[in-house]
């Protein structure tokens, strides 16, 4: 899901989440009504970074996107199967992601690319059918940019997971997808990339003038978004 | 603070029995275990959500508490109860759920804070300047608790870690990553009161024993202690609780043993495992630096 700030790009993952109820028309999110089926939907928020005094361990905090809504506390694992059942699922999320070094440190010394990495395996960890990821590389530099996008696309075609994911920076991620939805101007377009990162699109959608170069390696670029790249912050506080 | 300073033997057991011979000397032990657990288990919690300035400010209201109390006749836990209660709805109010920012909400909890020593002062004066316990209300006494006192504690504690032990989970959940805990309908608010409630009980009832100037060293500084040493939950909650009992009944003997008070000797010595805990790790993190390619201690 691409488009400009304010679009309502997170607004909509909050009702697919269940999390807000349509003033108007209808969503079936897996066959059910909006919140219905939230065990089968993991989900990655927009991503502050974890205070570095948080000491906790990045294994922790898996393992709370698999039970952290259940009352109680946890048995140790030497006194109960389903813990022991648990343990081995938070393992084995964290071997996916590649956050075996890191994993038992405390998430706050982290660095961005490994707190994404470990939250990636959090929002993975109930097994689920629909991953939901708000603007999951917008903390990380260049280079971790590229290597998380191509391990969610890695992860979704190994599990056969759809992912949507929210992005306002078309680039990093333009090789790794299936479809797009624009949105722009209280407005929105749908089809595959090169249909919808598309000059002509893209200026209909705006109502102003854009292009999308072609560099030579296929890759798009898109130039001319009336977006002030410096305040794509600001609208979570309204929207949270 | 204590009058009878009693001789040291240097011989554990018969150091023990001189102690235990005196009921209130008992009973302060008994008291101060109870209390100790209670802080350390809350106290951990606390310093995981950093709301450390909001615990400060439940034991400042513990004071106007329990001045009113002295003031009105009561007895002064239902002062020390009584406020911090009410200091936790009042937080509960202007709290970070509430869709204020932190900054708000520190400005907020520090305007309470200022006003609740305020009025204590005022409870001071209009008690004609002959309340004697002043000092023992700010800095803690252990002379004086009854076993009534103890009973009550214990119930308060017990009721305390059980909701403690309820909600434990989702409350880790909400502290350490609250926007997915919210997105898996985990009941946020809910639980952010509910911990304000635990945390006035332990507030109010370390205060009866440190006083409410000084309920931070069994509040705050073995949980602290705690999260450097360790980055397991279950494993820091248990040296927290471990860490608050060794200050508690250490800081107790001590005070027994010698004319200095025990608000004092249980700060001391929490402060001094702090620290040295701090030194410990600057050394280690600087021999992993002067030692290249060595691994990184793994906390565990």
């Amino acid at each position: 899901m691409l488009g400009p700030n304010g679009a309502g790009k997170s607004t909509l993952l909050d009702v697919v989440l269940g999390l807000l109820p349509l003033s108007a028309g209808t969503a079936t999110v897996l066959g059910g009504r909006p919140g219905a089926g939230r065990a089968g939907i993991g989900y990655l928020p927009q991503r502050r970074n974890f205070d570095p005094g948080t000491r906790i361990r990045g294994r922790e905090v898996v393992r709370l996107g698999l039970d952290g809504n259940r009352w109680g506390v946890p048995l140790p694992a030497a006194l109960s199967p389903s813990a022991r059942a648990a343990r081995s699922r938070v393992e084995e999320m964290i071997e996916l992601v590649g956050a075996e070094p890191y994993a038992s440190r405390p998430i706050g010394e982290l660095s961005g690319g490994e707190q994404q990495r470990l939250l990636i395996a959090q929002a993975l960890v109930r097994k689920p059918r629909l991953l939901l990821l708000d603007e999951p590389l917008d903390s990380l530099d260049l280079s971790n940019q590229g290597a998380v996008a191509a391990l969610v696309q890695r992860i979704c075609k190994r599990e056969g997971i759809t992912v949507l994911m929210v992005a306002h920076d078309v680039n990093p991620i333009l090789t790794y997808l299936d479809r797009v939805v624009y949105f722009a101007a209280g407005a929105a377009v749908e089809g595959t990339p090169r249909e919808v990162v598309d000059g002509p699109t893209l200026s209909r959608l705006y109502g102003a003038p854009i292009e999308v170069l072609e560099a030579s390696d296929g890759r798009l670029v898109v130039v001319g978004t009336p977006e002030p790249p410096a305040h794509h912050h600001d609208r979570h506080g309204a929207a949270g | 603070m204590s009058s009878l300073v009693a001789a040291l033997s240097l011989n554990p057991v018969s150091d023990l029995e001189q102690m235990t011979a005196y009921p209130f000397m008992v009973n302060a032990l008994w008291a101060g275990t109870i209390v100790a657990v209670m802080a350390g288990a809350i106290g951990w919690f606390m310093v995981l959500r950093r709301q450390t300035f909001a615990g400060h400010t439940l034991a400042v209201t513990a004071f106007p508490g329990a001045a009113a109390a002295t003031l009105a006749g009561l007895p002064l836990a239902v002062g020390y109860f009584g406020a911090c209660g009410l200091g936790a709805l009042l937080l509960a109010a202007v709290g970070r759920d509430r869709g204020s920012s932190t900054a708000n909400e520190s400005a907020a909890i520090g305007t309470l804070q200022a006003f609740g020593l305020g009025l204590g002062y005022l409870f001071v004066v209009l008690y004609g300047g002959q309340l004697s316990s002043l000092e023992a209300l700010l800095f803690g006494s252990f002379l004086g608790i009854t076993e009534g006192q103890v009973q009550t504690l214990l119930w308060i504690a017990v009721a305390a870690l059980a909701v403690l032990v309820a909600i434990g989970r989702p409350l880790l959940f909400a502290s350490v990553d609250g926007a997915v805990a919210r997105a898996a309908k985990v009941p946020i608010r809910a639980l952010s009161f509910g911990f304000l409630v635990l945390l006035a009980l332990a507030v109010a009832a370390t205060a009866e024993i440190t006083g409410a100037l000084l309920v931070f060293a069994l509040l705050v500084t073995p949980a602290a202690t705690a999260q450097r040493l360790t980055a397991r939950p279950g494993l820091g909650i248990a040296l927290s609780v471990a860490l608050a009992l060794l200050v508690t009944w250490v800081g107790l003997t001590i005070a027994f043993f010698s004319p200095y008070p025990v608000g004092f000797w249980v700060t001391t010595l929490s402060f001094g495992l702090y620290v040295a805990v701090r030194l410990i790790e600057a050394i280690v993190s600087r021999a992993a630096l002067a030692a290249p390619g060595a691994p990184e201690p793994e906390p565990t």
